[in-house]
């Protein structure tokens, strides 16, 4: 028997149109669900996401749970790779599988009239994957192609070498898609490793939208799902972050340079977060034109595009920010951001600014809800990261509820002139490495 | 295990009706054309002006025009501050951009359904009130100098593009970089970009499409009240640009690059694109793509090259349907580490022949046919992309009645047809063939 809780949150409150219900719902079988009944368009759109991603790879084996996770559709059961794609294919449906270092999602779409053959074959490439063995060279020839091109990129370099000075030893200092000599060592028994650790029940979330009911849903998940182990919620280790400070220069050959920058970041469950997401707004994010945007690019055109993030991983929460630069300009660019980091650190923002993103941000929020695949992908992750149903009614006003001392509070602590850490790629002039 | 004839079979659903039905048009007193389409699933619409103007259309020398006007048509206007309407668009939360192409440039704004008048009044008051200052052009130009330096300079594969391009255009100006050649883009300034300006912004040669929670008649006042009232320039004639002569020689480009980690292999050959009211030989096109690199487990490439020798680790067919002017089709090969770019060229060679004297898998084409009725389901989820076929058909020679007899051509296509169609296409003297590698040092 199903239960379907009478949390159905309106995402449309406030407007006319309040006729879209995203409701809760428990399987017979015991699985929860998000679920948006959409029937207008005869298909739906499914979400699965595994928490416990490729920072569960053991230290040597760098790269399983990527390689595994491109392995998923490369064949099944009684399929071959060959023969498993044809199937998607004359299905019409789409399966995609993708892997971060705390996450393991897997996204699908299909045609209501070919409900029952999709979701079989789905099942099988989770519960069944073949991992033949040559299907197992082919997909390491490609990922050993798309390090050694990612290894000449200006972007991915400076960001590796962010990252490992930010983490060092801890699983997030390495990429997730592996080294050239991890990949190489990778066994067949390394790969059903890592699907045995990260393909289990207990750390799943699922959301479902488009033409499929409530009540037939949790059969189908209980069929679809029901076979994978139950498994215990697999914990990333834990990490003392400590991000040096300074300057590093990665020489390559490119006329541009990029610059990574960053520090320590703010807790997604922290009392101050939005606080902090409305901050980053103003410094360089996007939507509105950010302080960063402003100086950088409109008034000194520097750059293309400069911007910041609040990352939060499940072990380490970091302030990131990226900006490209012409040699013999990025010196310039880097002076402003330093400038703008302890103008922001100092003075705070504005009422004007805070207003400005406040509109923006809680404007902005209700239209992201447009599209059975795009209103499925929000649902199951603020699934995963224990947001309730209730969050989706709440969320602006925890924005508006931001006050002036609160942010410049905010802004006071978490922005650390000092403790920016650089690293650019490129052939810069006039920068010093610290 | 799977019965593979269900979903050829089964898939009976009127498609055209469903994914087409709720689109209206109609054409201002001025000239101006008008798409609306409706989605009323959610209160959301998506405001989009595109021009019948891009790249192709520069005077020569003055390469980057385009894409440099567009960036500036966010400056100051009659009725606008520098900036302005992106903060407007950001105060009601919405998202704003724009996009130039080699045949057209386009505006738009997706925002609160309730917030399209306003979309309008700025987007209208744009398009023939700009009122640039010098200084916007001296920092403007190092903005797009450097978004160049980002996604051109800074990737080899995409220099190795630009020459591909200009080696297969003999006389189109297809062969020049959207973004522009740097030492062009260097000078542009004030006279150019209001010159080009001026020359191609008005209603009459704009389309306006309109696509989410809202009804034809609100949009046609609306449109009338804002568009309307701009006068048409009548100095505006349709394009035509400079064509290919007869292509009498293959050509070939080498591209050396101390950045390249991966080498590969293309072959592009000029390629017909669709035509109002001719748009099979276009929809053959599409099929053969995918038969030859859609799939690299399916695919006659793939299966082949990835699968059957491994001599390839990735392959690609890929074809543009939608130009003013002739197109592209490329063949694509990444070769293995210990496969030469001479080898995976006279492997791919020998793929093709082997597929002209073969034929077509039926299976594959009857799935790819799925494919593409599926797709017009999907496509109904995103009503921008539905809004995006609109306004580049409708900038390429296309009309609406051709939008909406596209998706039943696909499924008329014959395996006949397609082969007819290849044995054109593959004529070696309208192509370009090129090896992307490492230093000429370490080249093989």
């Amino acid at each position: 028997m199903m239960r379907i809780l009478a949390l159905g949150a309106l995402l449309w409150a406030g407007t006319v149109q309040a006729d879209v219900a995203v409701k809760s719902i428990t399987s017979p079988g015991g699985l929860s669900a998000w679920v948006l009944e959409e029937p207008a368009i005869p298909f739906t759109a499914l979400n699965l996401m595994f928490s416990g991603g490729a920072a569960l790879d053991p230290p040597d084996k760098r790269g399983a749970a990527f390689l595994m996770t491109g392995l998923l559709e490369e064949g099944a059961g009684d399929l071959d790779s060959q023969a498993f794609a044809a199937e998607i294919e004359a299905l019409s449906a789409s399966f995609s599988f993708d892997v971060s270092d705390d996450t393991l999602s897997v996204s699908v779409r299909f045609l209501t009239e070919n409900r029952t053959e999709t979701l079989a074959l789905l099942k099988a490439a989770l519960t069944q994957p073949r991992f033949d063995p040559d299907a197992i060279e082919r997909v390491r020839q490609q990922v050993l192609s798309i390090l050694a091109t990612k290894a000449q990129d200006p972007t991915d370099t400076a960001q590796r070498v962010w990252t490992e000075q930010a983490f060092g030893d801890h699983a997030y200092g390495t990429s997730y898609q592996g080294t050239e000599s991890s990949i190489t060592a990778l066994t067949s028994a390394d790969l059903l490793a890592a699907h045995q650790n990260l393909l289990v029940r207990d750390t799943l979330s699922i959301s479902v939208v488009g033409d499929i009911t409530a009540e037939d849903l949790g059969p189908i998940l209980d069929d679809l799902l029901g076979d994978l182990p139950a498994g215990s919620a697999l914990e990333t280790a834990p990490l003392q972050l400590d991000i040096p400070t300074g300057l590093t220069v990665v020489d390559m050959p490119t006329p541009q340079s990029v610059a990574i920058f960053g520090h320590a970041g703010i807790d997604r469950n922290h009392p101050d977060f939005f606080a902090a997401y409305i901050l980053n707004t103003i410094l360089g994010g996007q939507g509105i034109e950010s302080r960063l945007t402003a100086e950088v690019r409109e008034k000194r055109g520097l750059t293309y595009g400069i911007s910041t993030v609040l990352i939060s991983k499940d072990q380490a929460n970091v302030m990131l920010g990226q900006v490209a630069s012409a040699n013999d300009r990025i010196n310039a660019a880097i002076e402003v951001i330093r400038d703008e980091w302890r103008k922001l650190a100092r003075d705070g923002v504005t009422a004007e600014e805070l207003q400005a993103a406040q509109t923006y941000l809680t404007g902005a929020y209700p239209l992201r809800f447009d599209g059975n695949s795009q209103i499925s992908r929000i649902l199951v992750g603020m699934q995963r990261i224990g947001l309730g149903l209730d969050y989706i009614n709440t969320r602006n006003a925890k924005i508006n509820a931001v006050t002036l001392s609160e942010i410049n509070q905010v802004a006071a602590q978490l922005l650390k002139p000092e403790a920016l850490n650089f690293v650019v790629t490129g052939q810069p002039t006039g920068l010093k490495e610290e | 295990m799977f019965n593979r004839l269900f979903a050829i079979l089964c898939l009976c659903m009127p498609l055209e009706a469903l994914a087409q039905g709720k689109t209206t048009d109609f054409v201002l007193d001025n000239g101006m054309q008008v798409v609306v389409i409706e989605d009323h699933r959610a209160p959301v619409v998506v405001h989009m002006v595109w021009y019948k103007v891009g790249s192709a259309d520069e005077p020569s020398g003055k390469s980057g025009i385009a894409h440099f006007l567009e960036h500036l048509m966010f400056k100051k206007t009659k009725n606008l501050q520098a900036g302005e309407l992106a903060d407007t668009v950001a105060a009601n939360g919405g998202s704003h951009n724009a996009f130039t192409s080699l045949d057209y440039t386009g505006y738009y704004q997706r925002v609160a359904a309730d917030r399209l008048e306003l979309m309008m009044q700025m987007e209208s008051d744009r398009m023939t009130g700009l009122q640039l200052s010098p200084d916007d052009i001296v920092v403007e130009r190092n903005v797009v100098i450097e978004e160049r330096n980002q996604r051109t300079e800074s990737a080899p594969g995409a220099l190795f593009n630009e020459h591909l391009n200009a080696a297969l255009f003999l006389n189109h100006p297809y062969g020049v970089p959207i973004v522009g050649w740097m030492h062009e883009l260097e000078t542009l300034n004030y006279d150019d970009a209001m010159a080009f300006y001026k020359q191609h912004y008005a209603p009459n040669n704009a389309i306006l499409v309109v696509a989410g929670d809202v009804t034809p008649d609100a949009v046609k006042t609306l449109a009338e009240r804002y568009y309307g009232v701009l006068p048409a320039n009548h100095a505006i004639t349709p394009r035509a640009r400079r064509q290919e002569p007869p292509h009498r020689a293959a050509r070939r480009v080498i591209f050396h690059d101390e950045r390249v980690a991966q080498p590969f292999f293309i072959r592009t050959y000029l390629a017909p694109e669709r035509n109002n009211g001719n748009q099979r030989a276009a929809a053959a096109l599409v099929y053969l793509a995918q038969i030859l690199g859609g799939s690299s487990a399916t695919s006659v490439l793939g299966r082949t090259l990835q699968y059957d020798t491994k001599q390839a680790i990735y392959t690609s067919a890929q074809y543009r349907p939608m130009a003013l002017d002739p197109s592209t089709f490329s063949l694509v090969a990444v070769p293995a580490s210990d496969v030469s770019l001479q080898q995976i060229e006279d492997a791919l060679e020998a793929t093709i022949a082997n597929f002209m004297a073969g034929g077509i898998d039926i299976e594959l084409f009857e799935r790819i046919k799925s494919q593409f009725r599926a797709s017009e389901i999907y496509a109904m989820d995103n009503v921008s992309g539905i809004a995006q076929r609109y306004g580049a058909a409708l900038t390429q020679g296309l009309t609406v009645a051709d939008v909406q007899a596209w998706p039943q051509i696909l499924q008329e296509i014959t395996p006949e047809e397609v082969m007819t169609l290849a044995e054109q296409l593959f004529d070696e003297k309208a192509s370009v063939t090129g090896w992307l590698m490492g230093p000429r040092e370490q080249a093989q």
